[in-house]
């Protein structure tokens, strides 16, 4: 019933910015805060069962001993079944939390490393998560300015390279100088690293998705010559490895060996809090979303569109930096280029996840890091291959990414064309 | 004799709103139907409904007697019903011809597509209906009236015998409109029957031959329109007396608020779109701006509000040189801007209506403290414009984009005209709004004006232009043809103007008479 020709048909749309507007939830979103608040938690929460549940049964579907079973009699095939996800899932819940029988006879027992051992899963789960939520944001943050960030992971790895450098080459720093100093140029690498694209967009109308790829490239080649070059350990034999940090810039660890929870878990989630601050308290992060969701009314309310997308870019390119740094200080120490598993294109699904809210990140990249680490020693315990978890993941965004088809399984309404009816129709009288 | 559509207690609802109760209406074959509504009163609903793009809970569907089940616009086509839309559904890279046949394509033998003898019937009932196309362009080089004609053909090749009109005349310019009541005049004459869906007064009495006003899902009257006028239209309409003439008071022009000097500015494909412009505007006083839409008033407005910097020429606001200022400097010195495009430019459609309501000002105190929200003074201002501008919301955390475009357009103008101003630019402020929002707006503005605001008025509504302003400047092909005081001017010779003829031929063609009496807006 809008009464009005709207002059957007008329208007050539911008290719990214209709896919940003397909991808993130903010766009779509037309009803009121409540109701949103509501299905942005249904929606993950039923991917994430589905995708568990496909999961279950390509595992079920992959297993030879299913097939064994079904040979003999249908009871005895869903049985064995049942019993193969549930070995598999309860390797992979155990992995990732830690086996409460053994925590119980760990604490009974008073064996500190044992005591350690048996609590390490959970914490190692949160190590694995920590990149994740600093990557997930990077793109979080674009996404409500309206940039598509594809270029975390060369961020990452300028961040990590700037953070080792300053790691290793400073010598003789305490530690509460020189590991902020090794943060914040982990920071200040991935902020210029996305500063490029976000000021070749503002300058030339460049699309940042095809210069942000082309700049991971410029990145990871970079990297690699600094590995074998000019940052390459003396003593690696040829190894493309970097000298390890000095202790000074490592993260400090909370418990003993094996545990290698540290710092970094506890800055990402400050940084999270401060990027909602900043977003949704501020006149900057203000004048970012306006801009995000609809360029033209930020111009007219006196914005300044360009300075924002560069501005948007830079952080964007910050909090990838930051993922690096962490990796290096926290958990390598040095720098190779294995440093990343990819971070840097599951944070473009852990922003969808976490509908480009810092506290949807957070929980996005904690289930990802949980499924993840918990899979590793499920593949130990189990012989079931840890790509199954990539298999699961892409399940989930699959379901985030076309809500419709969640709809459709549990039957859900679609509440929000009938409010729209609602609401457009009768001024909510 | 039987109607040729009947519908009979047609009901539907949705959750918490009854959107139609108890429908009935009846179409005589050549007859043209108005339905008139407020946007929201359940009109479009009811056509879905005929259309088969909704279900009805109750009631039954007849034509020519026959009661039939509407599941789809397919099945619809086959009885004969055929729907024109708001916005076309076209394929814009696609010939009228393609166009036309889309769907129900004739074919040679050996499953070739055979585009001439589609085009040989798009021609015979072109001429038949007296809907000149050509039907070998590119849609997306037709004009919008030209493109409406290709959508009454589309219907016209599928043999519908009902068409349904949705606001067609929202996307047209006034002689487009008047040119598409021709044809429809022509159509009812050769037996097709049509609804007519509008929420514009004037219209309904021009062309209808029967008017069935609804209003909050429930039809409320039927009239001729010889025994109604546009009160009593709008009244059955809204529900209470409408004034339909704004009150206004002697204008006092104070001092001079906006003065442009030579301004030239260039559009999008870097034409001259503004050519040597000059005017002033004086504090108390409303210049309207009149001319069909596309002769320069946009880039003059881009202009003014700093959107866009002039070629040439010079813009003081309030003695101050603004030519080369940002919107953000020109809003702090005491303008605001009711944008043209409420969707493109006004609103940001996914926040909340607080948000939208500080737009503006979000930086300013007391909405912001340093670098920080107030988020508590945000959500005041919110409550209390909604309160003050009567905003149809369920809440302030509504987004702007689930509001109706009346309610959308309060949002707006509460933003604007709250803050302290002196200067306010109105560009199309009532587009495609209902009697009540039209109303409401032009009171505002009047109001404005009564507290000393200088207003630049833009709109390509004659009789808004005529009805609001105090001096009217014409717009044609970039420059002002001629800038008269609104008393001595009459509709007609602002229609010519309007239309390039000069203004001397103009005076001397039909002499200024008596002071003229205003007409109404609507």
């Amino acid at each position: 019933m809008s009464e009005e020709p709207s002059q957007k048909q008329t208007e050539k749309q911008d290719v990214g910015k209709s896919v940003l507007n397909e991808l993130t939830p903010q766009a779509n979103k037309k009803s009121g805060k409540r109701r949103s608040t509501g299905q942005a938690l249904l929606i993950p929460a039923l991917a994430v069962f589905s995708g568990l549940v496909l999961g279950a049964i390509l595992i079920i579907l992959t297993d030879l001993q299913v097939y064994a079973a079904f040979k003999q009699s249908f009871g005895a095939g869903i049985l064995e079944a049942f019993k193969t996800v549930g070995t598999a899932y309860g390797a992979l819940l155990r992995s990732a939390f830690g086996d409460p029988a053994r925590i119980i006879a760990a604490l009974q027992g008073g064996d500190a490393l044992e005591i350690r051992r048996a609590f390490n899963p959970f914490l190692e789960s949160l190590v694995v998560s920590t990149p994740y939520i600093f990557a997930g944001l990077a793109v979080a943050v674009g996404f409500r300015a309206g940039v598509f960030n594809i270029g975390v992971e060369g961020q990452l790895f300028i961040g990590a390279v700037a953070a080792t450098f300053v790691g290793y080459s400073l010598k003789g720093l305490p530690a509460i100088i020189h590991l902020p100093l090794a943060i914040l140029a982990g920071a200040l690498g991935g902020a210029l690293w996305g500063f490029i694209p976000g000021w070749l967009k503002a300058k030339t109308g460049a699309h940042e998705v095809i210069n942000t790829i082309m700049l991971n490239w410029i990145a990871f080649r970079l990297t690699d010559w600094l590995l074998a070059g000019p940052m390459q350990r003396p003593t690696s034999g040829g190894m493309p490895i970097t000298p390890e940090v000095e202790a000074s810039a490592m993260m400090p660890k909370f418990f003993a060996s094996p545990i290698r929870f540290h710092l970094g878990f506890f800055i990402a989630l400050l940084v999270a809090w401060l990027m909602w601050f900043l977003l949704f308290k501020t006149t900057w992060g203000f004048n970012l979303r306006t801009v995000g969701a609809n360029p033209n009314a930020a111009k007219y309310g006196g914005m300044n569109v360009l300075v924002s997308t560069v501005a948007a870019m830079s952080i964007s390119g910050a909090l990838a930096g930051l993922a690096g740094a962490n990796q290096v200080l926290g958990v390598t120490h040095s720098l190779a280029m294995g440093l990343s598993s990819g971070y840097g294109y599951d944070s473009i699904a852990l922003a969808l996840l976490g509908n480009s809210s810092p506290l949807g990140v957070v929980l996005a990249s904690l289930l990802f890091g949980f499924l993840r680490n918990g899979a590793t020693q499920m593949m130990v315990a189990t012989q079931i291959p840890i790509d199954i978890i990539s298999i699961i993941q892409a399940f989930i965004i699959v379901f985030i990414a076309a809500p419709a088809l969640i709809r459709a399984i549990f039957r859900i309404k679609e509440v929000k064309a009938v409010e729209n009816v609602f609401v457009r129709g009768w001024g909510g009288k | 004799m039987t109607p040729i559509l009947k519908l009979s207690g047609i009901t539907k609802r949705f959750p918490g709103v009854l959107a139609n109760d108890h429908i009935d209406l009846h179409l005589d074959e050549g007859e043209i139907l108005a339905l008139l509504g407020e946007n929201g009163a359940g009109k479009t609903t009811l056509m879905n409904i005929l259309y088969g793009l909704y279900q009805p809970d109750e009631g039954e569907i007849a034509v020519r007697g026959k009661t039939i089940q509407v599941h789809s616009p397919t099945d619809a086509i086959k009885v004969g019903i055929g729907m024109v839309h708001q916005h076309f559904m076209l394929v814009p890279v696609f010939t009228v011809t393609e166009n036309v046949m889309l769907g129900e394509e004739p074919v040679k033998p050996g499953g070739f597509l055979d585009r001439p003898k589609a085009a040989k019937r798009i021609r015979e009932i072109s001429e038949a209906y007296n809907l000149e196309v050509d039907p070998e362009t590119y849609v997306e080089d037709l004009p919008v009236g030209v493109q409406q004609r290709v959508e009454i053909i589309k219907l016209l090749y599928r043999e519908a015998s009902i068409l349904i009109f949705d606001e067609p005349t929202a996307v047209l310019t006034p002689q487009e409109a008047d040119e598409l009541f021709e044809i429809m005049r022509s159509l009812a004459k050769q037996g097709k029957s049509i609804i007519f869906i509008t929420h514009k007064l004037r219209e309904v009495l021009a062309i209808a031959d029967r008017i069935m006003v609804i209003r909050r899902g429930a039809v409320v009257g039927e009239t001729l329109p010889a025994e109604a006028d546009q009160n009593k239209l709008a009244a059955m309409m809204v529900g209470r007396a409408v004034n339909l003439e704004v009150e206004r008071e002697e204008s006092k022009p104070g001092d001079v608020v906006l003065s442009v000097q030579n301004l030239m500015m260039r559009d999008e494909i870097n034409q001259i779109a503004v050519n040597d412009v000059s005017f002033e505007i004086r504090a108390g006083e409303i210049l309207g701006v009149a001319g069909v839409q596309g002769n320069g008033q946009t880039e003059l407005v881009e202009a003014i509000t700093g959107m866009k910097h002039p070629e040439s020429g010079s813009i003081h606001l309030l003695g101050k040189d603004i030519s080369k200022s940002t919107p953000r400097q020109i809003t702090e010195s005491g303008s605001a801007h009711v944008p043209e495009d409420r969707q493109r430019d006004g609103l940001v459609l996914p926040f909340p209506i607080y948000e939208n309501l500080v737009l503006c000002t979000y930086y300013k105190e007391p909405f912001a403290k340093g670098f920080v929200i107030d988020q508590e003074k945000v959500l005041d201002n919110a409550e209390e414009l909604v309160k003050e501008f009567d905003i149809r919301t369920p809440n302030i955390a509504t987004s702007a984009g689930s509001l109706s475009g009346g309610n959308q357009q309060k949002v707006i103008i509460a933003r604007e005209l709250s803050r302290p101003i002196q200067f306010l630019v109105a560009s199309q402020p009532t587009r495609g709004l209902d009697v009540g929002s039209i109303e409401f707006i032009h009171n505002r503005i009047m109001d404005k004006r009564t507290a000393g605001c200088a207003v630049l008025l833009v709109s390509p509504e004659l009789d808004e232009v005529l009805e609001l302003s105090d001096r009217i400047a014409v717009m044609y092909r970039g420059k002002i043809a001629a800038i008269i005081p609104a008393d001595q001017v009459t509709k007609e010779q602002v229609g010519l103007l309007m239309a390039g003829v000069s203004y001397e031929q103009v005076k001397q063609q039909a002499p200024a008479a008596e002071p003229r009496k205003r007409e109404t807006t609507l």
